[in-house]
Parts: structure tokens; C-alpha cells; sequence
């Protein structure tokens, strides 16, 4: 594979390739105005391939959450349409066609182990614990954290509750993890160690993967394809191709072709905040 | 010191130093009152109150019995009707704005005025005194667990709802257990009110004979100037408001103490 390339063209160009793949979600000219007026999104068109590790970077209120959120299903679009499998909202959740969240915060129960908070989403199924306790212990065993099992959230370290929401989401086997900022309260090392191990399991189980951040370093570090949104109003300004081979590692971070798509994100996001930088 | 000790030490602490004070009040009313000679029909010596106690501590028992049977049944009544009605409000915004004014009417409407009519229209005693008890109780149970029931981390509602969770599971799974902390706080003021109701409720209604409570009990000392009585009466009302407020704090440790911050010791 060759090194990737200065990618200010359009992506189409780049990786014709992955074109091919399957659709997964679909944002059709989905926009959200929310019921105060605040215009979250401007219509967004954008399409999810199987096997796409996508990332939404941007400022604080471009809509990148909101976004996540729409393909979530969690929050309705004002005007146009999304579609998951080339179906509506009830393609959600069939066999294969499994979606995982994590939030922003660990959002784990505090009066529940360990354990029952990877179970949750089994017994929201209503599927019978002995059923679920394997897989359950297999997500741990996964996040490393089998020895924690029994303990509650507040005894754990903030990097540890953020792989206990890991294991819940994996628990179910997904085949869309959908993640909102999930390392932005980690320190700088929990947090590589933790891209690392996303990666690894977006690779181990051909997951597709949606991932929104401030960072452009993790950006760079983990996509296929990096959507550069801006804010006031929210919107897509730019799409980067990360043709970066995996298995991805520490060499990659201190490369030359990391600090040029560094640059170019940079370069984009910078391109989009010059009209708010004018007097106003 | 070990942790363990450290606790122990100030488990010792939370008895010890409050009981010392006692100790130390009751000494110097004991000394003062036989210093100047205070008769007892007017401020009765420690020493008097317990003599009194002996003597009579058979119809104080019973009545302190007939007041707690009164106070819990009123407590276990508002703490189901609170919880269920508090439920039913985050059920719907619009139910909730309907009704909360009249809960909390309940509450301002002073419950010494309330229970003359309640008494009158309540034919049994015991029942009448059980739902001025209720009445006064109700209020801080009601709004507390609607508080807590409400006060729901948003991110577990949406993985909730994401999955598609029905009201039941999302009442039973999240709700109420991120309500309890709240809930027992409500229980703990509630357990109190219950006591003051049962006793303001007897007072009003001020009925004889058998199956009488302590209010009653303080009642007619006061007509006799038994003063000496009504202080042992007195002592005994307050000693069971402490005892049941104690119950509470056990139930709420044994209830929150793994997971809560309110209930958690240096434990790790």
C-alpha cells in the first residue's frame, strides 16, 4: 500500500474501492432544527459503508452529536430522512444488523456490578442469564476487566468505566458501534491505549464503526474516513480518506504521513471557523 | 490505626459523645432543681421522672404501644400511597400539573386544623388517628420520590430507549433505583411526621379508655398535675421518634451503602 496521499480532493477519487461496499446508514438531506429554533444541522447527505471506520471531528456545536444521534435513532431528523439496511428504523436490531452505542460518559448504573451492567442490554432483551453470562463474561474478558466483575462502577478509575460501557456495547455483538466522544475525559494515555483497542476490535469482528471527537490526532489515528463538520450552522464541510493499512500502531503517530493528515485535517477545520473569526 | 479501627473509633465517637451530653444535662437538672428547691408539680427533678416511670410504666408501655402501632401503620401507608402517586406522576407531565397543587395543599393546610374534621369523619378512632398520621407524612415522600424518580442519568435513559426498553422496564430498571436515595431521604423526614400526627391526631380527638395513646397519656397527667408523668410520657415519645429515625438510617445503609456517596465510607 502505498502511503496516503495529500487528500484535498474528493473522496470518490481516492478509494473507488470501497464504494462497492454495502451501505449501512444512509443520511438523506437529514437536517434538525431543534424546537427552540437552534439550527443543530444543516441537510446532511452522507453514507455509512460496511466496514467503514468513520470519524465526525469538529467544534462544539457543528452537530456532530446530533448527527450520531440521528444515526442512533435516538433523535428524529426535522426534515429529510436516514435509512439503516436501506430500511427504515425497524431494520434496527434484526440478526446482523445490530447497533452499539457509547456515550460520552460511561452512563453505567451505579447500584449495579459490573457484571449486571454488561447484562443490561441482554435483560432489556429479556434473554434468560444463563444464556447472556458467557457472552457477557467473554465482553469483560475482552476489555480485561474479568477480575472487576463484581465490582461497582464508583470503585473503578475513569478509563475502566469507559471499557465497562465498551464491553456492554460489544456484549450484544454489534455489527455498528456508534461512539460520542467516548475517550474525551481520559488522559492522553488511557486514551491511546483505548484507540488501540477499538481499532483492534473493529478489526477482529469486522465491525462498522462511527466515531465522534475533538481530537484531531485520534481522528487520524483510527478512520477510514475522516467528515470534517463545522458549526452555526452545523454542517459537513469536508471529507478526508485515511489510506493508512492496518494494523495500525505507535510507529503510525510518529510517522510523516500522520503529521501530514494531521495538517490537512487542521487545514480543513481552520478553512470552515474563518467566518466566525471576522468582527460580527 | 487500621481503617478498621479508625471506624470503630468513630462509631464509639457517634454514641459516646451524645450520650456524655446527656449524661452531663441530666446532672446539672438534677442538681439545680434539688438546689433551689423546685417543686416537682412545677419542674420536676430527673429523679421524679423516673420514679414516676416505675410506677406507672405498665400504661405507659401500652400507650406508647397503641402510638407506635398508629405511627407505623400511618408511615407504611404514606410511604405506598406517596411512592405510587409520585409514579403515577412521572407518568405524565399533564397529571402532575394537575395534581401536585393538591398535594401540596396536604402539606400547608395546618393538619391540627384538619384532624377535628377527620376524627368526625372517621368513625373509628384508631382509623382517624391513622389518617391524620398518613395525611401529615405523605408530603415529603410524595415529592421526593418524584424528585428522584425524575433525576434520571439522561444517557441511560437514551441506551434505555435505544433498546427499545417498554415504561415498565425503564420504571423498574432505572427509575426506581436511581430514585432511592431520594426516596429515603423523604422516608427518613416522613418517619418523624407520622410520630407529630399520630400524637397531634390524639390530642384532638382526646378519646379515653382503652387502647389509648401517649398523647393521651400526657393529656390527662396534665389535668391531674402529674407533671412528673407527663415528662415520662414525654421521654418516651421522643425516645421512639429517635428509635424509628434510627431504623430508617439502617434501612438506608443496608439499601444504598455499595453503591450511594451519601452512604459511602472510606470503603474500597
Amino acid at each position: 500500500m502505498s502511503p496516503a496521499p495529500l487528500t484535498l480532493d474528493e473522496p470518490a477519487a481516492i478509494a473507488p474501492a470501497r464504494l462497492a461496499a454495502a451501505p449501512v446508514i444512509e443520511v438523506l438531506s437529514a437536517e434538525k432544527v431543534f424546537a427552540d429554533g437552534t439550527r443543530a444541522l444543516q441537510p446532511v447527505d452522507l453514507t455509512l459503508r460496511a466496514g467503514d471506520f468513520m470519524t465526525l471531528i469538529g467544534p462544539s456545536g457543528c452537530g456532530k452529536s446530533t448527527l450520531l444521534g440521528m444515526m442512533s435513532n435516538l433523535l428524529q431528523p426535522s426534515e429529510g430522512r436516514l435509512s439503516w439496511w436501506r430500511g427504515g428504523p425497524e431494520k434496527i436490531g434484526a440478526r446482523g444488523r445490530q447497533i452499539g452505542i457509547v456515550f460520552q460518559d460511561p452512563t453505567l448504573m451505579p447500584w449495579a456490578t459490573v457484571e449486571k451492567n454488561v447484562r443490561l442490554l441482554f435483560d432489556l432483551d429479556g434473554i434468560p442469564a444463563a444464556e447472556s453470562t458467557p457472552r457477557v463474561h467473554d465482553a469483560l474478558a475482552r476489555v480485561g476487566l474479568s477480575k472487576f466483575a463484581r465490582h461497582y462502577p464508583r470503585q473503578l478509575s475513569g478509563g475502566m468505566r469507559m471499557r465497562v460501557a465498551i464491553a456492554r456495547a460489544l456484549a450484544t455483538d454489534p455489527d455498528v458501534l456508534l461512539m460520542d466522544e467516548p475517550f474525551g475525559a481520559l488522559d492522553e494515555f488511557t486514551r491511546h491505549k483505548l484507540d488501540s483497542d477499538i481499532l483492534d476490535m473493529w478489526r477482529e469482528r469486522s465491525l462498522t464503526a462511527v466515531f465522534v471527537t475533538h481530537s484531531i490526532y485520534e481522528a487520524v489515528f483510527l478512520s477510514t474516513r475522516i467528515v470534517v463538520m463545522a458549526a452555526s450552522p452545523g454542517r459537513i464541510i469536508h471529507e478526508i480518506v485515511v489510506d493508512e493499512p492496518f494494523p495500525r500502531d505507535e510507529s503510525f503517530r510518529v510517522s510523516t504521513r500522520f503529521a501530514n493528515l494531521c495538517a490537512d485535517v487542521l487545514n480543513a477545520l481552520s478553512h470552515a471557523q474563518k467566518p466566525t473569526l471576522g468582527p460580527s | 490505626m487500621s481503617p478498621k479501627n479508625i471506624n470503630n473509633a468513630e462509631n464509639a465517637m457517634r454514641v459516646g459523645a451524645p450520650f456524655a451530653v446527656g449524661l452531663v444535662l441530666l446532672l446539672l437538672w438534677q442538681t439545680l432543681c434539688t438546689a433551689y428547691a423546685v417543686p416537682s408539680y412545677l419542674f420536676p427533678k430527673p429523679s421524679d421522672i423516673s420514679d414516676s416511670f416505675g410506677r406507672e410504666w405498665h400504661s405507659l408501655f401500652a400507650a406508647l404501644a397503641t402510638t407506635m402501632k398508629i405511627t407505623l401503620s400511618g408511615f407504611i401507608a404514606a410511604s405506598v400511597i406517596g411512592i405510587l402517586i409520585a409514579i403515577i406522576f412521572v407518568q405524565s407531565k399533564v397529571i402532575e400539573l394537575a395534581f401536585f397543587p393538591y398535594a401540596v395543599l396536604l402539606q400547608v393546610t395546618p393538619i391540627a386544623a384538619v384532624s377535628p374534621l377527620i376524627v368526625i369523619l372517621v368513625k373509628n378512632t384508631t382509623g382517624a388517628l391513622i389518617v391524620v398520621s398518613t395525611i401529615v407524612a405523605l408530603f415529603p415522600i410524595i415529592s421526593n420520590t418524584t424528585l428522584g424518580l425524575r433525576s434520571v442519568d439522561p444517557g441511560l435513559l437514551n441506551l434505555f430507549r435505544a433498546r427499545r426498553a417498554s415504561r415498565l422496564q425503564i420504571l423498574l430498571r432505572l427509575r426506581i433505583p436511581s430514585a432511592l436515595p431520594y426516596i429515603f431521604a423523604g422516608l427518613r423526614i416522613s418517619i418523624g411526621l407520622a410520630l407529630i400526627g399520630a400524637v397531634v391526631g390524639e390530642f384532638v380527638a382526646g378519646t379515653g379508655g382503652r387502647g389509648s395513646g401517649l398523647a393521651y397519656q400526657i393529656l390527662q397527667a396534665g389535668i391531674q398535675l402529674d407533671i412528673p408523668l407527663m415528662f415520662a410520657a414525654l421521654a418516651l415519645i421522643s425516645a421512639a421518634g429517635i428509635a424509628m429515625f434510627t431504623m430508617m438510617l439502617v434501612f438506608t445503609r443496608m439499601a444504598l451503602s455499595h453503591w450511594h456517596e451519601s452512604e459511602l465510607e472510606a470503603r474500597r
